[in-house]
C-alpha cells in the first residue's frame, strides 16, 4: 500500500466540506492498510476463543475472495456471477490431491494454480469476446456446472464431499496468522496489479472498451488476464478454505456464496482495495451479529444491493483515481 | 424416441414462455433481467396462494379453475414486473451497464429470499394437481393435461407475436429497440412502452410458473433460479431479442435436454444444458435466427 511520491500532477478536484476533505485524506492515506493489518494481528489478543478464531479466519479468507473478484469486477468491469466456481476448483483440487495422493497441502498449490488458470481460460476464452452481460450469465451457469459436477463425480466424493484434508498447521492461532499473512500478500498483490500498466489497461477497458481498443489495448487479452488473475486468487482462497475446514462438500459452493462475494465488492466500492476489504469483513461478520434475523438476512442483502447502486454506486469507500480529471 | 421428443417439446414450451420475457426486455433495453426467473417463481406462488384461498376443487373443474387462476396470476406478476422496473431499473437507465446488472442480481436475491421469509424454505405442495388420463400417440404417452398446457403456451406466444408484429404498441416497441432517443423524438412515450413490455414479459413468466406448479405439483423459493438460466440459454440459442427465434430456442433446448438426459443420465441434465449454452456462444453467439433480425423487441 505504498503510494508513489505525488507527482506535480494537476490538482485533484476537491469538493465538499472540511469534514469531507478530512475523511478523504484519511481514505487516501497509506496508513489505512497498515492499520487494518494491525487490527487483524492484534485481534486474537483481545478475543481468542476457538469460535472467534474460526470466524476471523473465515472473514480473512472471504477478504481474499473479495479482493480476487475485485480484480474482475472492480478493475476490469466484468461481472462474474459464478466466482465461487474458482473457489471450488481450488478447494477440490487441493482436497483431491492431498487425500488421494497423500501430498501435504502446500505441495498442491502449484497444481491448484495450474488448474485454476486452465479453468479461467476455458470459461473466459469463449465468453470474453461477447458483450459483458453474456459473461455474467455464462459465469452463473459455470458456477452451477462446477457444483453439479462435484456433486456427481466419484473422485470428488459426491454429495458428501471430501473429508480428512490435512491442515496446514496444528494450532488454530498459528493458522489464523498464516491466513492473515497470505491474505495480506494477496490483497497487496491485487492492489499493485491494479496500479500496474495492466491495471491501467483494465480500467480503460472498464470505462470504454471501444476507445481502449482504438488506443491499441488488446482488450480481449487484457480481459482474459483479469479473469485468470481472479481465478487464481479464488483458487488459492479455496486451498485456505479446505485447510481450515478439513472437509469440503458441494453445499459450500452455491450461487449464494458468489452473490455474497459480489455483495462485498459492491458494498465496499468496486475497484477500491480498502473498500473491498472493509466490505468483505462487514459481509462476513454481519451474519454473526444478526443471527436472530437469519430469515431476512439475504432478503436484506438483495435490497441493500439495489440501494447501494441507486444511492451510492461508488460504494462505502470509493476508489480515488490518481489520474487527473476523474 | 417419440416419448423423448414429446417430453422435450413439453418442457421446451415452458422454457420458451419464460425466455420470451427475457428476450423482449433484452431486445428493448439491452438489459438482462436476472430477476425474470424469480418472477416465474412469484407466479407459481401467487397461483398457490389463490388456489389455497379458493379451497378444494373437484377434478373435473381443475382445468377451468386453473385457467382462471392463470389470468389473475398473469395480472399480478405483470404488475410486479412493472414495479420492479420502476424501482430497480428505471432510475439507472443512464448509468453504466454494470450497475444495472448488479441491481438485477439484487432484485433476484430480494425476491427469492423475500419469498423464503414469507412462505418458508420447504417446498410447498400445489393444491391442484393435473395428473390424468394418458393417450398413446405414435408410441408416446401423452396426458390430455399436457396437451392443454401446451395449447395455452402456444396461444400465449401466438398472441404475443401478433401484438409485436401487427399492432401500434408492437411498432413502438420495435422502434425503441432500434433507437430509444429517436423513438422518443417521434412521440413515443418510451417509459410507458418499457413498462408495458415488462408487464407482458412478467405476465408470461407468471403463467409459466402457475403451469409448472400445477404440473409438477411442487413449488419452492429457488425454483426460478435454474429456469431463469435455462430460459436465457433458450434465448441465446434462438437469437436473443428475436421472438420467433426465442420460441424455437426454447423448444430446441427442451429437446436437447430430453435427449441429453436419456444419453447421459438425469444428474447431468443441467450441465449438458449449460454446455450447450457455452458451445453456442463460442460457435454462433447471435443464435440460430440472430442475424435475420432487423426488428428486435
Amino acid at each position: 500500500m505504498t503510494a508513489p511520491a505525488p507527482a506535480p500532477a494537476p490538482a485533484r478536484p476537491r469538493r465538499g466540506t472540511a469534514l469531507g476533505r478530512a475523511t478523504s485524506r484519511l481514505f487516501d492515506s497509506r496508513w489505512a492498510g497498515l492499520a487494518g493489518l494491525a487490527i487483524a494481528v492484534l485481534a486474537p489478543f483481545v478475543i481468542a476463543t476457538p469460535y472467534a478464531l474460526s470466524v476471523m479466519t473465515s472473514a480473512a479468507i472471504f477478504v481474499m475472495l473479495a479482493s480476487g473478484l475485485n480484480i474482475v469486477v472492480g478493475f476490469c468491469g466484468l461481472l462474474d456471477l459464478g466466482y465461487v466456481a474458482f473457489f471450488a476448483v481450488g478447494a477440490y483440487t487441493s482436497g483431491v490431491l492431498s487425500t488421494r495422493l497423500g501430498l501435504p497441502l502446500v505441495a498442491t498449490v502449484p497444481a491448484v494454480i495450474a488448474v485454476t488458470v486452465v479453468a479461467g481460460i476455458v470459461i473466459g476464452a469463449p465468453t470474453l469476446r461477447l458483450r459483458s452481460d453474456y459473461l455474467a450469465i455464462v459465469t452463473l451457469g459455470f458456477g452451477e456446472i462446477i457444483r453439479i459436477t462435484a456433486n456427481n463425480l466419484d473422485v470428488t466424493g459426491g454429495p458428501s464431499g471430501i473429508y480428512g484434508i490435512p491442515g496446514l498447521t496444528g494450532s488454530p492461532v498459528v493458522f489464523y496468522y498464516l491466513v492473515v499473512v497470505v491474505v495480506s500478500v494477496a490483497v497487496i498483490g491485487a492492489s499493485r496489479l491494479g496500479r500496474s500498466r495492466l491495471g491501467r489497461a483494465w480500467r480503460f477497458v472498464r470505462e470504454d472498451e471501444d476507445a481502449a481498443e482504438a488506443m491499441g489495448v488488446h482488450t480481449y487479452r487484457v480481459k482474459l488476464a483479469a479473469y485468470i488473475a481472479g481465478a487464481v486468487w479464488g483458487g488459492l482462497a479455496g486451498v485456505l478454505f479446505a485447510a481450515q475446514l478439513s472437509a469440503i462438500s458441494p453445499g459450500s459452493f452455491t450461487f449464494l456464496q458468489s452473490a455474497l462475494v459480489l455483495m462485498a465488492v459492491v458494498l465496499g466500492g468496486m475497484g477500491s482495495t480498502p473498500g473491498v476489504v472493509i466490505g468483505a469483513i462487514v459481509i462476513s461478520l454481519l451474519p454473526e451479529v444478526l443471527r436472530d434475523l437469519a430469515d431476512y438476512r439475504f432478503f436484506a442483502f438483495g435490497v441493500l444491493l439495489i440501494l447501494v447502486m441507486l444511492v451510492r454506486p461508488q460504494g462505502l469507500w470509493p476508489h480515488r483515481s490518481r489520474e487527473a480529471g476523474s | 424416441m417419440a416419448q423423448l421428443i414429446w417430453n422435450g417439446l413439453f418442457v421446451g414450451s415452458f422454457y420458451a414462455l419464460v425466455a420470451l420475457g427475457y428476450s423482449m426486455v433484452y431486445g428493448i433495453m439491452k438489459l438482462l433481467n436476472f430477476a425474470h426467473g424469480d418472477i416465474y417463481m412469484l407466479g407459481a406462488f401467487t397461483g398457490f396462494a389463490i388456489l389455497g384461498a379458493v379451497g378444494g376443487v373437484s377434478p373435473g373443474m381443475a382445468l377451468p379453475v386453473l385457467l382462471g387462476v392463470l389470468v389473475v396470476t398473469m395480472g399480478v406478476t405483470g404488475l410486479s414486473g412493472v414495479v420492479l422496473e420502476r424501482v430497480a431499473y428505471r432510475p439507472l437507465r443512464s448509468a453504466p451497464r454494470l450497475s444495472l446488472l448488479i441491481t438485477a442480481v439484487g432484485a433476484s436475491f430480494a425476491l427469492e429470499y423475500g419469498m423464503r421469509a414469507a412462505a418458508g424454505a420447504d417446498p410447498r405442495v400445489y393444491p391442484l394437481r393435473l395428473g390424468g388420463t394418458t393417450v398413446e400417440l405414435l408410441g408416446a404417452r401423452i396426458t390430455l393435461q399436457q396437451v392443454a398446457l401446451i395449447i395455452v403456451a402456444i396461444a400465449l406466444m401466438a398472441g404475443l407475436n401478433v401484438l409485436v408484429t401487427r399492432t401500434r404498441e408492437g411498432r413502438a416497441m420495435r422502434a425503441i429497440a432500434l433507437d430509444p432517443r429517436t423513438a422518443a423524438l417521434m412521440g413515443i412515450n418510451v417509459n410507458a412502452v418499457i413498462s408495458r413490455t415488462f408487464f407482458l414479459g412478467s405476465a408470461l413468466a407468471g403463467a409459466a410458473g402457475v403451469m409448472a406448479g400445477a404440473y409438477y405439483g411442487k413449488v419452492d423459493f429457488l425454483m426460478g433460479f435454474l429456469i431463469g438460466l435455462k430460459a436465457f440459454t433458450s434465448a441465446v440459442i434462438g437469437g436473443i431479442g428475436n421472438i420467433t427465434g426465442t420460441m424455437l430456442g426454447g423448444l430446441l433446448l427442451g429437446l436437447l435436454e430430453s435427449f441429453g438426459t436419456y444419453w447421459l443420465g438425469g444428474e447431468w441434465r443441467d450441465v449438458f444444458a449449460f454446455g450447450v449454452l457455452i458451445l453456442f456462444l463460442t460457435v454462433r453467439p447471435t443464435g440460430l435466427l440472430g442475424e435475420r433480425v432487423t426488428e428486435r423487441v
